[in-house]
């Protein structure tokens, strides 16, 4: 990864006939980066994912990859390549013929079609699988082809749409971590796609919170967990204690940035209503007079307290947030 | 007891069970007025020397498939259906096909009322529609033309040609046309690559249907198409009345064969999954 700016969105806005969509995008993403684009259902990250593969035409705005505007190109045209949540293979021909495809299209003799796609299946650990149908692969399998029928394409930014998103839990952590690896060998730029905010922190470089079409905060993973902009993304991201300590006013700290004693006094204090364990790290939830506060503590400080203990808390690394 | 007393209504009531009996008489009888007359057709086609008071012929013969295939107006007629039956199809495609694609894809104003005006056509008899293309016809010389005659057999199944194919492309996820688009390829050719074969079986039932409906169709091609284009159905009429029953039954199995080969070729396209995404209007 270096410093150059691969792919550089400038005040776009693409809005819907109902008054969705997003405003005044301004993004850059360097070459080699993997960018994610996080928040909830409805708030644009797929909207700016398919104007940049040229699904979605901008009402405003450039979009620029190594300096030139692509908004106004067709799909086809465009130097990137997608990856949608599903879908993605061609159920009537074969993992050869759909690897195949764009390679003929783009006149790549027969030979070198051959060795390529031997060889990009080999990257996503699916080889000798040319002659099967899609029908006949699982879910994650079928992700793996179409990932590799993307990177077949050398495209300059590479682009998916919650690709895990379908697949079981445990799939989809093994996906993740091949994609990674994978990305950051071929330092590939990405602009990748997700509504889990587990997946955006395992993954990125840096992050783009969203929330109703405009941008939260972009950070690195460590930056948005650490140093939340907004309430917004303290909440989004990780688990978040929000203490109503004034009128308007929250404190929010994390579970993990909670010390908790015996007797009184602390930050805040309080009586333990209940103590689950759960798995690595106990969880302690805590009524205090402004509300329900919880604590993550290893499982031997777990073992000092029980239910109805009167505790006091201390914090590090709180912030507070007005309304 | 005699030996076939197995087959005495009673015998057989006690075996079956009191309901059954008469469900399977109930069967019996509607097979016999269902199949009956197809039965006699058959019959009547391959009989050989075949007089009252015989129930079956007494020989069985060829020779009124001879005596129809040697008539030429007949087999001119034949001849007729197929070329339209062809004809009809392809141009109904090349028509038709992009007209679904648009009205499966596109959400426009309208939309859904243009798919019911072609419902429309086939919810009353068509001659009232077939008079007026009479009129119009008259006006700009169409009369008693092939294109007339062809026209009048596209419109029979234009709701087929419109309905089912949208209802199919329909079926085909857009990410799947999207990723076409992705790795490189224009509209048209994601059209022919991806859209088109993954439609194929709703548009496949819909050309069987507009075959078998060109095939069958005569009050129209009689007003229009007399006195050259005389199609099969049109020969039925006179068939009926100028030739012998024979005849006119070898006539009707030639008719009926097509269909029905077309059918049992097409069967495992005829699912309910085909037919009742074909009729939504979405």
């Amino acid at each position: 990864m270096n410093e150059t700016i691969k792919l550089e969105i400038r005040n776009m806005t693409k809005l819907y006939k109902n008054g969705d969509g997003v405003r005044n995008i301004n993004l850059k993403v360097r070459q080699g980066e993997l960018m994610t684009l996080l928040g909830p259902s409805g708030c644009g990250k797929t909207t700016i994912l398919r104007t940049i593969g040229g699904f979605l035409e901008c009402n405003a705005g450039a979009i620029l990859i190594d300096g030139e505007n692509i908004a106004d190109l067709p799909p086809e045209k465009r130097p990137t390549a997608m990856v949608f949540q599903s879908y993605n293979l061609w159920p009537h021909m074969t993992v050869f013929d759909n690897l195949a495809f764009g390679l003929k299209l783009r006149k790549v003799p027969k030979a070198e079609i051959a060795d390529r796609i031997l060889d990009v299946l080999n990257l996503v650990k699916m080889p000798g699988t040319e002659k099967k149908y899609p029908n006949q692969m699982s879910g994650g399998q079928q992700q793996r082809i179409a990932i590799a029928r993307s990177l077949l394409l050398k495209p300059e930014v590479l682009l998916l749409d919650e690709p895990f998103s379908a697949l079981d839990a445990k799939i989809r952590m093994q996906m993740r971590e091949e994609l990674r690896k994978i990305q950051t060998d071929l330092d590939i730029t990405v602009v990748f796609v997700t509504h889990d905010q587990e997946e955006a922190m395992a993954l990125s470089d840096s992050t783009v919170v969203m929330n109703k079409g405009s941008i939260e905060q972009i950070g690195s993973p460590y930056e948005v967990y650490h140093h939340p902009a907004s309430r917004y993304v303290a909440d989004f991201i990780g688990e978040m204690n929000f203490i109503e300590t004034q009128a308007g006013v929250h404190t929010a700290v994390r579970p993990e940035n909670i010390r908790v004693e015996k007797g009184d006094g602390g930050d805040l204090e309080g009586q333990v209503r209940n103590i689950m364990m759960l798995g690595h790290y106990t969880e302690m939830v805590v009524q205090t007079r402004f509300g329900i506060v919880k604590a993550f503590l290893s499982g031997s400080e777990a073992d000092n307290f029980k239910r109805g203990d009167q505790v006091a808390l201390y914090f590090s690394d709180s912030r507070q947030f007005s309304e | 007891m005699s030996s076939l007393s197995f087959l005495s209504p009673r015998h057989i009531s006690n075996t079956l069970g009191r309901k059954k009996f008469w469900e399977v008489i109930l069967l019996f009888s509607f097979l016999l007025v269902f199949y009956g007359p197809l039965l006699y057709t058959l019959v009547l086609a391959f009989a050989g020397q075949y007089t009252y008071p015989d129930v079956l012929p007494r020989t069985w013969s060829l020779q009124w498939w001879q005596y129809v295939l040697k008539q030429p107006a007949l087999v001119k007629s034949m001849l007729y259906s197929f070329q339209f039956a062809i004809c009809s199809v392809i141009l109904s495609l090349l028509v038709c096909l992009p007209a679904a694609y648009v009205l499966a894809r596109y959400k426009f104003t309208g939309r859904r009322l243009i798919m019911f005006t072609f419902l429309i056509g086939n919810a009353f008899p068509k001659i009232g529609m077939y008079t007026s293309m009479g009129i119009i016809y008259y006006k700009v010389g169409l009369m008693g033309s092939f294109m007339g005659v062809l026209l009048i057999h596209m419109l029979g199944s234009m709701m087929q040609m419109i309905w089912l194919p949208a209802g199919a492309f329909r079926s085909v996820p857009v990410q799947q046309e999207e990723a076409a688009r992705d790795v490189g390829a224009g509209p048209l050719r994601t059209f022919f690559y991806v859209t088109l074969p993954m439609a194929w079986p709703g548009i496949a039932v819909a050309c069987m249907f507009a075959f078998i409906g060109s095939l069958g169709e005569s009050v129209g091609t009689l007003m229009v198409g007399l006195p050259t284009y005389r199609t099969m159905m049109v020969e039925m009429y006179g068939v009926i009345l100028d030739y012998p029953a024979t005849a006119g039954a070898v006539f009707s199995i030639l008719l009926i064969l097509p269909n029905l080969l077309l059918i049992l070729v097409m069967r495992k396209y005829i699912g309910a999954e085909t037919m009742s995404k074909g009729y939504k209007m979405g």
